[in-house]
């Protein structure tokens, strides 16, 4: 097992904490991971990237992701702005933070999830901005099985506290139940 | 055994923290800033017994802890780049008074143009001062190389300052699993720092004074004996590890498939991994290649370099730096080491991946795959240089 993953958000959203909590709950299941974000500087609000390879053998190689197998979009207004299947391998998978059914290549699997409802509903809001990266964490172990459920959740319980680590636990699970193929 | 998803930077911070570091001093310059920022977190929540002390530059940084190292204490400071270049002077007051010291450099190129992104020119700017010098080629070898880098520089037989590099980004910033051991075992490991002199008001006496030519010429044959001692206690303090904690890399260099080889890729830091893959594949089309990676390149691993090279049929040499006017900096030293007995292999040596352009471990195939067939189609040469760019620049669109 090896894969590659993008992950495409805005600056403030959690990208790069995702994908950190991505490795940490692959550890938890005695695989391997690397995450990293887009190398440059990073502002509130600008689209940011952040990386991160699974494996179930140590991970030697430092270089960029350019052809993921699965790419993660935490913000639906992304879609008019970049090409979030640029390098996804064919069969790959989308997995997006949308309401609507979003339209992408025919040549990938594509998921859907109402990330931002489910921040807002368990008020995971920093200044403002919903924090929807947890539940994308959710949504991404569903649609793909990258890692499972439950280490999400155990690593969540572990980076967080009390009712915000609870908040965010119930978050994961909403996703991960809610989340639909549409293609 | 304690395994934790850390980034480059916080695994350096962490070996800090298990070596007992009295006093640390920096100035902050990306990427090097969350070392010293996870350091200051570790001091203020107790979790590590220090001194952090604030300077207005890296020069005085550098100033600050090698005040603590002669006064006995165990110190450490981190930079990068225009930092590092800032610091140069006091590096070689810190190598020439014989203090163990222990600096994280965080490799990035030099501007201008400004760029923030891993070469290795920084580091390498400062190979004749005198330090010993290491680069790791993965989060766990930042903190394995920085823990030992406290036992090499103060082993009485070399006393001499030690940098531990590592690729910006690419190790600084990216989060991979690091056994950052346990307390205890490193307390039983890690002897009490010892060293040449201690600065002690009850005990006067002179540094640094004016000194005859002889004099002077005497103190830097001392150091070049050190260094060359260095050579041994690296390769110890990296058997002894290994036995003691279960991860030992090989002593000056590591040598990964290249003692079937005929054709061996030289590198150092990160892009040695994508280096390592980049011959698995090779390996799996018929290819008898291997990786030999620098791990430290002062002291220069001569003996190495000749053990395991001279033999070959080919080798190329990849370069994250370059010393204008005479090419890559690894490629000039393997090369002329190579020279200095019989008739050497044929010799490559290829500058790519400065000021962070991304090398992909199909790129480095490519690249090594170009040259096995030159050598093959054209016969032996002697020396050869070119520039590499990646045939796509794939995430210029992006951020």
């Amino acid at each position: 097992m090896f894969v590659e993953i993008r992950f495409h958000g805005r600056g403030g959203q959690g990208a790069v904490t995702a994908a950190n909590l991505l490795v940490a709950a692959a550890l938890k299941e005695n695989k391997y991971g690397q995450a990293f974000p887009f190398f440059g500087a990073e502002r509130r609000g600008a689209p940011v990237l952040a990386f991160a390879r699974i494996s179930d053998r140590p991970i030697k190689i430092h270089s960029e992701i350019r052809s993921p197998d699965i790419v993660v979009v935490l913000d639906p207004s992304l879609l008019e702005l970049v090409d979030v299947t640029r390098g996804l391998k064919k069969g790959g998978v989308v997995v997006i933070n949308s309401k609507e059914t979003p339209s992408i290549g025919d040549e990938y699997n594509v998921y859907v999830v109402d990330a931002t409802s489910i921040a807002l509903k368990y008020k995971l809001v920093v200044a403002g901005w919903p924090l929807v990266n947890t539940a994308m964490l959710g949504a991404l172990s569903s649609a793909t099985g990258v890692v499972g459920l439950k280490s999400i959740v155990s690593v969540v319980e572990e980076n967080w506290r009390g009712d915000v680590a609870k908040r965010n636990v119930e978050a994961v699970i909403e996703a991960f139940n809610s989340t639909r193929k549409v293609r | 055994m304690v395994v934790l998803p850390l980034t480059g930077n916080y695994a350096v911070a962490w070996a800090v923290k298990r070596a007992r570091v009295k006093v640390i001093a920096a100035y902050p310059i990306t990427p090097q800033t969350t070392i010293v920022e996870k350091l200051s977190e570790m001091v203020e929540n107790g979790e590590l017994d220090a001194k952090m002390i604030r300077v207005e530059s890296e020069h005085s940084a550098l100033a600050a802890v090698y005040g603590a190292a002669i006064a006995g204490a165990r110190a450490f400071t981190a930079t990068s780049s225009h930092g590092l270049l800032y610091m140069h002077e006091v590096l070689w007051w810190v190598s020439a008074s014989r203090v163990p010291l222990v600096m994280a450099i965080v490799t990035r190129a030099i501007g201008p143009p400004w760029n923030i992104w891993t070469d290795h020119s920084d580091l390498l700017d400062q190979r004749d001062t005198g330090w010993i010098i290491s680069m790791a080629e993965s989060n766990q070898e930042a903190f394995d190389l920085t823990l030992q880098a406290f036992k090499i520089t103060e082993d009485d037989r070399v006393n001499l300052p030690m940098i531990v590099g590592l690729d910006a980004f690419i190790l600084s910033h990216t989060t991979a699993p690091v056994d950052v051991l346990e307390q205890e075992d490193v307390d039983r490991w890690l002897p009490e720092r010892k060293q040449l002199y201690v600065i002690d008001p009850n005990n006067r006496f002179s540094l640094g004074n004016i000194a005859s030519p002889k004099d002077y010429m005497m103190f830097r044959y001392d150091i070049e004996k050190a260094m060359d001692n260095a050579r041994r206690v690296i390769l110890e303090v990296d058997r002894e590890y290994g036995k003691v904690f279960g991860r030992e890399y090989g002593g000056l260099v590591e040598c990964y498939k290249c003692s079937d080889a005929k054709y061996t890729v030289v590198a150092m830091g990160a892009w040695a991994g994508d280096a390592k893959e980049a011959i698995d594949i090779l390996r799996d089309n018929g290819y008898a290649v291997g990786v030999l990676r620098i791990r430290f390149i002062r002291p220069l691993p001569v003996n190495e370099i000749l053990n395991y090279l001279s033999g070959m049929k080919g080798v190329i040499v990849l370069d994250r730096s370059v010393s204008f006017g005479a090419g890559g900096q690894l490629f000039t030293e393997v090369s002329s080491i190579l020279a200095s007995r019989g008739r050497p292999p044929a010799m490559k040596g290829v500058i790519a991946g400065l000021g962070g352009v991304d090398v992909s471990y199909s790129e480095i195939k490519d690249i090594v795959l170009k040259f096995i067939n030159e050598v093959e189609d054209q016969g032996w040469f002697i020396k050869r240089q070119e520039w590499f760019m990646p045939y796509e620049y794939s995430f210029k669109d992006y951020g």
